[in-house]
């Protein structure tokens, strides 16, 4: 029996690596890696607490945002390589335009 | 105490998998560890009793978005990262204020917390149960993923697509 706050401490610290990796990193696919971190340790919460209570319902919701994550990481790497294409580089420090 | 065995090996591999995504300067380096990580995940998610979401973790996170990552990291021949000073408002509030906020966040947890626990499968996470929440009570938001997923596939088709007015500009 393991108590549902090592499963929330665990997805809380996830989530934490996720936004430092946000923060310090200066490479546009690290990044978004960072993203998917942040994403994995939500899904881990949602089933811990589905398990708690109980209820599927976590379990689907883990489904959902696991099918809107690779709808994003799609789009996403689409438009590094659109950006990649105009600048050359992957550093976000030289992306300051919107514009291509 | 199996599974607090288990919770603990494989929740120190995801911490150190994630660490490792931070501290790597190679994209190709932050990626494999991102793979360390959803794994022990999917290890995480079968102690709770969800087969489904770990069997679709692997399959689909570590499988086919971390295969889309690499192909684009190899694709754009990334190198390793400049160190470059960014912004330091993210160095200088971002990062203790993430630091402070996740040790408020599992003090709380582990202190003022009466959750209870959750044990070796706890919970039926069988295909069929999931399957009939999801084509039933969830039938609506799944039709509206899967618009969602069509028009990803379009937009990335149109991004990625190489237009000519771009390829003049590189020729200028």
């Amino acid at each position: 029996m393991v108590p549902l706050s090592y499963y929330l401490v665990l997805s809380g610290i996830l989530f934490a690596c996720g936004v430092t990796g946000f923060l310090i990193k200066r490479n546009i696919i690290t990044i978004f890696m960072s993203i998917e971190l942040m994403l994995n340790g939500v899904n881990l919460s949602f089933v811990a607490f589905a398990a708690h209570w109980q209820q599927l319902s976590g379990q689907v919701f883990v489904f959902f945002v696991m099918v809107v994550a690779a709808a994003e990481a799609a789009v996403g790497l689409a438009i590094i390589i659109a950006v990649f294409r105009t600048r050359e580089t992957l550093n976000i420090d030289q992306v300051n335009l919107l514009k291509l | 105490m199996f599974h607090l065995v288990l919770f603990s090996v494989f929740g120190a591999i995801c911490v150190a998998g994630a660490v490792n995504l931070l501290v790597q300067r190679h994209p190709i380096n932050s990626a494999l560890s991102l793979v360390v990580v959803m794994g022990s995940l999917a290890v995480e998610f079968l102690l709770l009793g969800a087969e489904f979401v770990a069997a679709i973790q692997v399959i689909v996170y570590a499988g086919a978005v971390m295969v889309l990552f690499v192909f684009v990291i190899m694709l754009l021949n990334a190198g390793a990262e400049e160190r470059t000073r960014g912004s330091h408002v993210a160095y200088l509030l971002g990062i203790p204020g993430v630091v402070a906020g996740t040790i408020i966040v599992c003090w709380a947890l582990l202190t003022r917390s009466h959750a209870g626990s959750a044990s070796i499968g706890a919970l039926p996470g069988h295909p069929k149960e999931i399957a009939q929440l999801l084509f039933h009570q969830f039938l609506l938001p799944f039709e509206v993923t899967s618009i969602l997923v069509l028009i990803a596939i379009m937009g990335a088709v149109v991004l990625a697509a190489r237009t000519d007015s771009a390829q003049t500009r590189k020729e200028d």
